[in-house]
């Protein structure tokens, strides 16, 4: 058994169009630099899980491909998938394995290769992440679909403005435009968001998260074996809620039930005060695979009142220097989103954060150790909160 | 995609293709995959019954009283398994709304369709096409819920109208 779980190494792939490569070398770019900066060898894993939500890429046995192609073999391992959340899911597995004593030192592999499908494909793919039937089949709901379905009753509840979402693009893009890794490099202006070339109304293109194509990889490993590690965070704390399959199951579409329900748990188990969480954090990750959703996520995180998350963008109290810096690697936004990697990119983002080692003019100040990740699953089917430390919780 | 890839095996002799935007090469996938799910629906037949014959129907818990919408044949409640039929409220109010733009294929003969959420007058909530201008349709407004016939596939379907 291992009371605390440490993360002792990360690697990142970069993510975008990534035609240059097939699914194992992709994989390998981020398993590699993980490996080594954990400073462990192939023989040192006991288990590795790999998050991936798959269907538009060509490769499915990708847990025995990559005992394969990157000398893991004969180690037991498993395949998540938690639609894009499946990343956080796969962490989840490997923290519970070291937590429970079943292993001291496991790989997680997160990574999605979408592009080896047309967009169409793609499109046609996501759409069904909802209820197939009620949903999908007779209504023809698309991914922005869901999240607009949000967006609108969010604008109608709160007064927020179409405006006000594309702020988040353009911070989430100023951040990104600093990030080596990032599918978009580059800033955009609120006249350039705004340009009316509609996906789901009220969201427009660049409300919307890119399809991508991109790998993480993070070594966790137990109390005992990460003691010499000369590099390392901890794992604080992770809640983890479910919600319905149906929107129309639901009471409301301006926040998801199972964030909250994740958030609270995960507070609670790092002692953090629900009612002013950024008091404890450096920063935080949400998964802003648009830019309504990362309003919601504020006010589902409690960095904000209900309704008040649509006031710190506006404020720009989520930039470096605010309230709580969000998202200053690009997020979903402009680091793109490769579904099963998206959840293992915020765990190395958290690392390069709390280690300060992050790219110049998007490093948060490191005061309080504590940095939050929150990754959503279809439309707040599954919502994973994990908070990390610079130091082992204090118990 | 078929007529390019064997463009490619006449030219180059193997279904390959240099990729503009990055100059990589890429192997174009021979083995097509043609998914179409069939779906047992003989447990909430009564639903699909009623839809032919104008009516919405949908699962009443017998015991509890519990009304499911989508109609399931369970209640979990209760765990036990014994429903009755009931008609939908015909009315309720718009929750919230969408347009899609950017369609998946399969629905690519329609025009940008409006995706809409309202609340039924005794209780459930419903996902629906809203009929009509969505630029005049707003959150609060009232809804009827009525059947049609999809357009383009010909099938009957419920649908949201704006009560004038
Ligand atoms: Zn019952």
């Amino acid at each position: 058994m291992s009371e605390n779980v440490a993360i002792i190494g990360v690697g990142h792939s970069k993510f975008g169009d990534r035609r240059d490569v097939n699914v194992p070398e992709l994989a390998w770019e981020s398993i590699k630099p993980a490996l080594d900066s954990a400073n462990v060898d192939q023989k040192d894993i006991d288990f590795f899980v790999l998050g991936n939500a798959g269907i538009w890429s060509s490769e499915a046995a990708l847990p025995a491909l990559m005992a394969e192609y990157a000398d893991l073999s004969p180690k037991g391992s498993m395949r998540v998938e938690a639609a894009c959340a499946t990343g956080n899911a796969a962490i989840r597995v490997g923290y519970t394995a070291i937590k429970s004593g079943e292993a001291d030192v496991v790989l997680i592999l997160g990574i999605e290769k979408m592009r080896e499908s047309q967009n169409p494909t793609v499109i046609e793919l996501i759409g069904r992440f909802g209820s197939f039937f009620w949903e999908f089949e007779n209504f023809g709901l698309t991914f922005p679909g869901y999240y607009a379905l949000h967006a609108t009753a969010y604008m109608v509840k709160y007064g927020a403005s179409e405006e006000d979402f594309a702020r988040v693009a353009v911070k989430n893009h100023y951040y990104g435009a600093k990030n080596p890794y990032a599918q978009f490099q580059k800033e955009v202006t609120l006249e350039k968001v705004m340009e009316p070339k509609y996906v789901a109304w009220p969201f427009k293109l660049f409300d919307c998260s890119p399809i991508t194509d991109g790998s993480a990889a993070i070594i966790l490993a137990s109390e005992e074996f990460a003691k010499d590690a000369e590099n390392k965070i901890w794992i604080h704390s992770q809640g983890v809620g479910t919600g319905t399959a149906n929107l129309s199951k639901r009471e409301d579409f301006t926040s998801l039930e199972s964030a909250r329900y994740a958030a609270e748990i995960a507070y609670k188990k790092a002692g953090i005060d629900v009612d002013a969480p950024y008091k404890y954090l450096d920063g935080a990750n949400v998964h802003d695979c648009f830019t309504a959703p990362e309003i919601m996520a504020y006010e589902d995180l409690r960095f904000a009142k209900k309704g008040g998350g649509v006031k710190l963008i506006r404020d720009e109290q989520t930039y470096i220097g605010g309230l709580i810096p969000v998202n200053i690697d690009g997020g979903l936004k402009a680091k793109g989103h490769p579904i099963g990697a998206t959840g293992v990119s915020q765990a190395v983002e958290a690392y390069k954060q709390l280690l300060s080692q992050a790219e110049p003019g998007r490093q948060a100040d490191i005061e309080k150790g504590r940095w939050l990740a929150h990754n959503v699953g279809g439309t707040g089917h599954y919502t994973y909160v994990t908070i990390y430390g610079l130091e082992k919780l204090k118990r | 995609m078929k007529e390019v890839i064997e463009k490619q095996i006449k030219e180059f002799g193997l279904p390959v293709m240099t990729d503009e935007k990055s100059g990589a090469l890429q192997w174009l996938d021979l083995r097509e995959l043609n998914l179409r799910y069939i779906i047992s629906i003989e447990n909430i037949k009564p639903f699909f019954e009623g839809l032919k014959e104008g009516k919405l129907l949908t699962t009443k818990c017998k015991h509890c009283g519990r009304i499911f919408f989508p109609p399931q044949r369970d209640c979990p409640s209760c765990r036990i398994s014994d429903m009755e039929w009931v008609e939908l409220s015909r009315e309720g109010t718009l929750e919230t709304l969408t347009v899609i733009f950017v369609k998946p294929p399969s629905f690519g003969s329609y025009d940008p369709y409006t995706v809409a959420i309202a609340k039924l007058d005794d209780g459930p909530r419903i996902t629906a096409w809203l009929k009509g201008d969505p630029r005049k349709a707003k959150p609060g407004m009232r809804v009827r819920l009525e059947i049609s016939k999809r357009e383009k596939e010909g099938y009957m379907m419920y649908e949201l109208v704006p009560v004038e």
